[in-house]
């Protein structure tokens, strides 16, 4: 593993082809597991999120204590778990699931259990900033708990959960890599596949760059969105 | 301003062929009223036995330093607190007893406004509007048309569709008053609506309630630690003192003579500290106005002229209600006992006036040498 050997004319020339080859459909495959795992992970995650904040003894729908502990418990294991050993774990999980435990679709499964619980949890910084106030306000005006949560509680907080998920697909996508060593498809395994098993390492810093510009384009697109959305903010 | 009242101006009587009432005119009751919290450091009786009697049409000023209680008082009175003991009795209602489903369908009758206005930041001031209307599921349409109608009342028909942050305080206090008025209530609680504006905007502010109170006929429960809100609205008050009622009646009587030392304190501010008078040990008057046609006659040089009594002026707190003034002067009275005698039966002849002779100062003086 000669590092000088790797950018040769020839390496260069190799690297190029693949990214014209491999790395569209490597781009979708990321993309598209990242999207699907997040849109999965909000599904769960955002009820569970909403339930956190009011489902506590001074919430607007106070549940049961030993729920909410359980709740929160789960959502501590889950995320202290690291990721690359969560996916091994819960292959049965994914099988049952899937059908399969490789390749892009089975990834997103691992993906949604890993995210699920981070998304919880930043719905549930995100509520926790509103202004108490504004929810007395909706009790003085008759609102019921659901009432309170559609029409005070998630319109308010949009911007802050916009912010906060931008920030989970991030996240999730750098987890999309990780999945590349055991089954998952996209950018991550092509990187492992050429630069870790071939030593090929201008595909994988190439995969790199790609990732981060990915990355990029994203964060840079949920902050201006979630600018936009914040009426507090005067234009 | 007033415009819309035509299309909505009677008030709704609030279910009252299908619940005795309990005296005529008395639209809220609280009876023997107790809250008590559990804290860290312990218990803490936050109100204690509070007996009030609102009356319909009337504007109720509660007032009290901070910490008095008042805030925990008036989330009593639509249970967004529980009181400990007592009754909130709304048209011969307990509110204690309802279900929680009746309960929010009264808090559509006796609405709120708050120090922070409490807007949606994220929504329009009309959405803001219809918000209450959403909650009961009026059409999209007819609330829309019913929220335009209550911000052309409160003034702000061109602000429907700026958002909260892009308006100034009175402003967003409006378009709060307009929201709370969309469920046609009777009942306005202000938790120190104005507490958060300049003298100017709490004026205007105070002009719509008023202006609301008369012609929509809405009964209106003032908190406020301001006694200037209370003497410029309401009929009525009650002086919270440590979670108790230490005075009530109409305003116009606790201003003039106040009772207690919790009245004196929020009423002559300047006087808390005792310090602001100069005091050689004479002998002391105080003058009471309880709504004296005061500007009409120079009342002290009239006393130098008709009794020869030359009375220095010690301190002074007038305010004028209307044309009428509320406060007193502080005299210092020259000579004997007798003239003083004399400057008294002389002062109270004059309609809507009192005399006290004052002792306290003296016996002050004392204690300090």
């Amino acid at each position: 593993m000669n590092f000088a050997n790797a950018f040769t004319p020839e390496r260069m020339q190799e690297a190029w082809k693949v990214l014209l080859t491999e790395f569209p459909f490597a781009i979708w495959e990321t993309i598209y597991s990242t999207l699907l795992a997040t849109l999965m992970a909000i599904v769960i995650g955002l009820p569970l999120g909403v339930i956190l904040v009011t489902g506590e003894a001074k919430g607007i729908r106070p549940l049961p204590k030993p729920l909410m502990s359980f709740l929160n418990l789960l959502i501590n294991l889950l995320r202290s778990v690291p990721f690359i050993i969560l996916m091994v774990m819960i292959i049965p999980l994914t099988r049952a699931i899937v059908g399969t435990s490789v390749g892009t679709l089975a990834s997103v499964v691992p993906l949604t259990v890993a995210a699920f619980p981070f998304i919880a949890r930043l719905v549930e910084s995100s509520l926790r900033e509103i202004n108490p106030n504004i929810i007395e306000t909706a009790q003085s005006m008759g609102a019921t708990p659901m009432q309170i949560i559609l029409h005070v509680l998630l319109p308010e907080s949009v911007p802050s959960l916009i912010t906060n998920f931008t920030l989970a697909i991030t996240t999730i996508m750098g987890y999309t890599a990780m999945s590349g060593a055991v089954g998952g498809g996209g950018l991550g395994k092509l990187a492992l596949a050429y630069g870790y098993q071939r030593y090929r390492y201008a595909v994988l810093y190439l995969a790199v760059i790609v990732l981060v510009l990915i990355t990029q384009v994203i964060q840079s697109f949920g902050t201006w969105l979630a600018r936009k959305c914040d009426k507090r903010l005067k234009h | 301003m007033a415009r819309l009242f035509i299309a909505n101006s009677t008030p709704v009587r609030y279910n009252g062929s299908k619940h005795a009432r309990m005296e005529a005119g008395t639209l809220i009751q609280l009876k023997n009223l107790s809250k008590h919290f559990t804290t860290v450091d312990g218990p803490v009786d936050a109100l204690r036995h509070i007996n009030l009697t609102v009356n319909d049409g009337d504007i109720y000023g509660i007032i009290g330093m901070s910490g008095a209680g008042k805030s925990t008082l008036v989330r009593c009175i639509n249970m967004l607190e529980r009181p400990t003991e007592g009754n909130v009795i709304l048209d011969g209602r307990d509110l204690g007893t309802l279900s929680t489903a009746e309960l929010r369908e009264v808090r559509r009758k006796v609405t709120m406004i708050f120090q922070g206005f409490n807007l949606l930041m994220q929504r329009t001031c009309l959405k803001n509007v219809m918000l209450p209307l959403k909650l009961i599921h009026m059409p999209k349409q007819q609330a829309e048309k019913r929220a335009m109608e209550l911000l052309e009342l409160v003034g702000l028909p061109d602000k429907a569709n700026s958002y909260p942050a892009q308006l100034s305080g009175g402003q967003q206090q409006r378009v709060a008053i307009a929201r709370a008025l969309a469920t046609e209530p009777r009942l306005l609680l202000c938790d120190e609506a104005t507490s958060a504006l300049d003298p100017k905007t709490t004026h205007a502010i105070l002009e719509l309630i008023r202006d609301i109170n008369r012609k929509m006929g809405i009964t209106v429960i003032v908190i406020t630690h301001q006694m200037s809100v209370v003497q410029e609205i309401c009929n009525k008050v009650s002086i919270l003192e440590h979670g108790e009622v230490v005075e009530e009646g109409e305003v116009s009587e606790v201003f003039s003579n106040p009772r207690s030392n919790a009245a004196k304190n929020l009423i002559y501010p300047e006087m808390a500290d005792g310090n602001s008078l100069v005091s050689e040990g004479g002998q002391k008057i105080r003058v009471i106005f309880n709504g004296a046609m005061a500007s009409k006659e120079p009342l002290i040089a009239k006393m130098a002229v008709d009794c020869g009594i030359l009375a220095s002026i010690l301190g002074a707190s007038t305010r004028s209600v209307g044309d009428r003034a509320y406060g007193y002067i502080l005299l210092d009275i020259p000579g004997t006992p007798a003239d003083l005698a004399k400057a008294v039966s002389y002062l109270s002849q004059m309609p809507d006036v009192i005399v006290q002779v004052e002792a306290e100062y003296e016996q002050k003086e004392a204690a300090r040498e």
